[in-house]
């Protein structure tokens, strides 16, 4: 060996140590700057007719993080929303959720999915045992019914049972005032459309027995022509209409059934409505249309609440969704848990969940309570108007007291077989 | 099951009026857009699965020379000759590379540019749905007809749809351009050995086929939401149109679109929970009596 590869060598020896000896002393910073982040998973619909859902979800949920993390993360960890695209597909939900945690390296997991992906998304909580979140899906049976209780899954959205115990009350008492005997349900086929249509006629008939349901059309999610469906309505001549369509399938249905003059020849009840996307999207709503709140900023009309919808618009030029305050309130949530729990840990943060009361601007009296029974939110504002197509879009909101809602919720999950 | 329902409403003039123009209706958009596929594969033999893509752009299209000049019939002109020059960049950069090739080459091609597409839509008008309006000239109640409902405006679409069969129709019967279309459709290579320009002329078929597509698209927009992606919803339903009417055939088209639009507006009263499957089934009997389809040639 000459004395010139003999230098050739050392020098690429010294060079080869150098950069090991670097790497060994500066991994535990790297190892610390990773630790100081905590990655939550959030997959949600970002394409396609609902693109919406997700889009308002995430802008909501950057924004509460970006004011989390300011104020020090979860238990001094910065949080990074990992965002997904599903497209409303169920086996993509599922599969995106699964690289989520076992290749991006998630540690807690907010499913933005609507109800088509959330129950896959549940089983893949179930199989991985991440803290999971539901945020979107309102379909009741997620929560109430006890074969899909996991200790480590949660909802914090609205649900089905909630608005129709408030929407039953409501319809009942202009269907007894105005004589409205003759219902028809059109509802999109799938279980948030059938089980909420089935939970508003119940509570409907309970407090206004004479109704009856004379036709019942069930169009697939996501159907771009409800023709058979609108004439199929009309042939039964109703008083009255009931329907859960929403997003794009709202407004498009709205559109195609007005040229039809649908709504000059019944009320329509429609859960979604009061959403300002749904609102604002349709060039020429028809007025009086009786929705549920959706997200409107004059309920509750308190200042917070006005504040945060107009936080929100300012930032994005829009105004919120109903899905926006879900994740909004999902990120405050995690915030306190992780306050109460001091540990950003799932399984600390799942004990710390369990009937944690916070504040909230979308609280009925102010607070929010994440319920311990069945891991779910209650105590949000929740409540049905009549719309007008300009602002405030829905002027006088009419609600129920939680306690009632608690009684009769009990009653529906009792003949269930979930309680 | 509500054999009730149908059986009262095949006894109801009213009714019968009702669900008979519906199915029209549904038919009427389904042949449109299933006329451009027929055409496209009847010359060209290709299964163009990018069809749908043209739908979406023609009613985005539609939707954006409405809002800027408030005017319906220059958005319908906008639709049909947006897609048509889409149609023509499409066909020029990528069809033409894909004729007489292997068939899951030509789907794997078809399904990218649907990606694409509709990426870029996304990218240009947003990814929220969007909605254009009924234009004012039809914002006026419906007319009633011995009692059925019928609004003005698909009043239009059935005889807009109906006027643009009979153009075609004609055109493939009795032009010149027509009777090359019909002879490549037999032989395309005698066509070209004859000296007719094939390249040209399938650009022309095909850009026809998207101008159509997009027509539809412009059509449908003042009563549908508007998305990325909702051109494909269409697509399949149109493949079962032209698999029920015979590839290659504009009658079969016509004739299998108003039967699917027939069977949703009845099966929607008899069959609620079955209607999607009804189009299916009538598609699997077709295929089992008449694989070529009810006008469809039979394969030599």
């Amino acid at each position: 060996m000459t004395n010139k590869s003999l230098s050739s060598m050392n020098r690429r020896g010294f060079l080869v140590a150098g950069a090991a000896a670097a790497g060994t002393v500066s991994m535990p910073w790297v190892a610390g700057a990773q630790a100081k982040v905590i990655k939550v998973a959030f997959p949600t619909i970002l394409s396609g007719r609902v693109a919406q859902l997700g889009t308002s979800s995430r802008n909501a949920a950057l924004m509460e993080v970006e004011k989390i993390n300011a104020a020090g993360g979860l238990a001094g960890r910065t949080i990074e929303l990992v965002i997904r695209d599903t497209k409303g597909q169920p086996q993509e939900a599922a599969r995106v959720a699964r690289e989520l945690v076992n290749s991006d390296g998630c540690e807690l997991m907010i499913d933005a999915e609507a109800s088509t992906g959330a129950f896959a998304v549940h089983e893949v909580a179930r199989d991985l045992g991440i803290l999971c979140i539901h945020t979107n899906s309102e379909t009741s049976s997620l929560s109430a019914d006890p074969k899909l209780k996991l200790p480590n899954a949660f909802r914090c959205a609205r649900q089905g049972i909630h608005d129709s115990v408030v929407g039953g009350s409501y319809a009942a008492e202009i269907a007894k005032a105005k004589n409205l005997t003759r219902w028809a349900t059109c509802s999109p086929d799938y279980a948030y459309g059938r089980d909420t249509t089935a939970e508003f006629v119940m509570y409907l008939k309970q407090f206004a027995p004479k109704v009856e349901v004379i036709s019942e059309a069930w169009p697939k999610i996501f159907q771009p022509d409800y023709t058979e469906a609108i004439t199929k309505i009309l042939q039964a001549k109703p008083q009255a209409l009931y329907s859960c369509l929403w997003g794009g399938d709202l407004t498009s249905f709205i559109d195609q059934a007005a040229i039809y003059a649908l709504f000059t020849q019944m009320q329509f009840y429609a859960v979604n409505m009061a959403d300002y996307t749904a609102l604002t999207a349709v060039k020429n709503l028809p007025a009086g249309i009786h929705s549920g709140n959706r997200y409107i900023k004059t309920f509750p009309a308190t200042p917070e609440n006005a504040a945060w919808g107009d936080a929100y618009k300012a930032k994005y030029g829009e105004y919120p969704t109903n899905w926006s305050w879900q994740n909004a309130l999902v990120i405050n949530f995690l915030a306190e848990a992780a306050k109460k729990a001091n540990s950003a840990d799932g399984k600390k943060l799942a004990e710390a969940l369990r009937g944690l009361t916070i504040k909230s601007p979308f609280g009925a009296e102010g607070t929010v309570t994440m319920r311990a029974e069945d891991q779910t939110i209650v105590g949000y504002a929740v409540g049905w108007g009549t719309t007008i197509p300009k602002e405030p879009y829905v002027p006088e909101m009419k609600s129920v007291p939680w306690q009632r809602i608690f009684e009769l919720e009990a009653e529906w999950k009792k003949s269930k077989g979930f309680a | 099951m509500d054999l009730n329902a149908l059986t009262e409403c095949l006894v109801s003039t009213s009714c019968m009026v009702t669900q008979v123009t519906s199915g029209f209706i549904i038919g009427m958009l389904l042949f449109l857009v299933a006329i451009g596929l027929t055409l496209i594969f009847g010359v060209m033999k290709i299964v163009n699965f990018t069809h749908g893509a043209f739908y979406m752009i023609g009613a985005y299209l539609a939707m954006t020379v409405f809002q800027l000049t408030e005017s319906y019939t220059l958005a319908l002109l906008g639709a049909a000759v947006g897609a048509c020059l889409f149609g023509i960049v499409v066909e020029r950069f990528f069809m033409q590379r894909i004729y007489g090739g292997n068939v899951l080459m030509q789907l794997l091609v078809c399904y990218a540019l649907v990606l694409i597409l509709d990426d870029l839509v996304r990218i240009i008008w947003g990814p929220e749905f969007k909605s254009m309006g009924m234009p004012d000239a039809f914002r006026v109640p419906p007319l009633f007809i011995m009692g059925g409902v019928v609004p003005p405006f698909y009043l239009f679409l059935i005889a807009a749809a109906l006027s643009i069969a009979v153009i075609v129709g004609l055109a493939i019967a009795r032009t010149r351009f027509g009777k090359t279309i019909r002879a490549a459709a037999h032989n395309p290579s005698m066509v070209s050995v004859l000296g007719i320009n094939t390249g040209l002329l399938f650009t022309g078929v095909f850009a026809l086929g998207c101008l159509l597509a997009g027509l539809a698209g412009g059509l449908a927009a003042p009563v549908r939401s508007l998305t990325p992606g909702m051109g494909f919803s269409i697509l399949i339903e149109s493949f079962i149109v032209t698999v029920i009417g015979g590839m290659g055939s504009i009658l079969g088209a016509l004739v299998g679109a108003v039967l699917i639009g027939l069977i949703r507006t009845f099966g929607a009263l008899g069959f609620p929970l079955f209607t999607e499957a009804l189009m299916y089934l009538a598609m699997a009997v077709v295929l089992i009596v008449k694989p070529s389809g009810l006008f469809g040639r039979e394969a030599a």
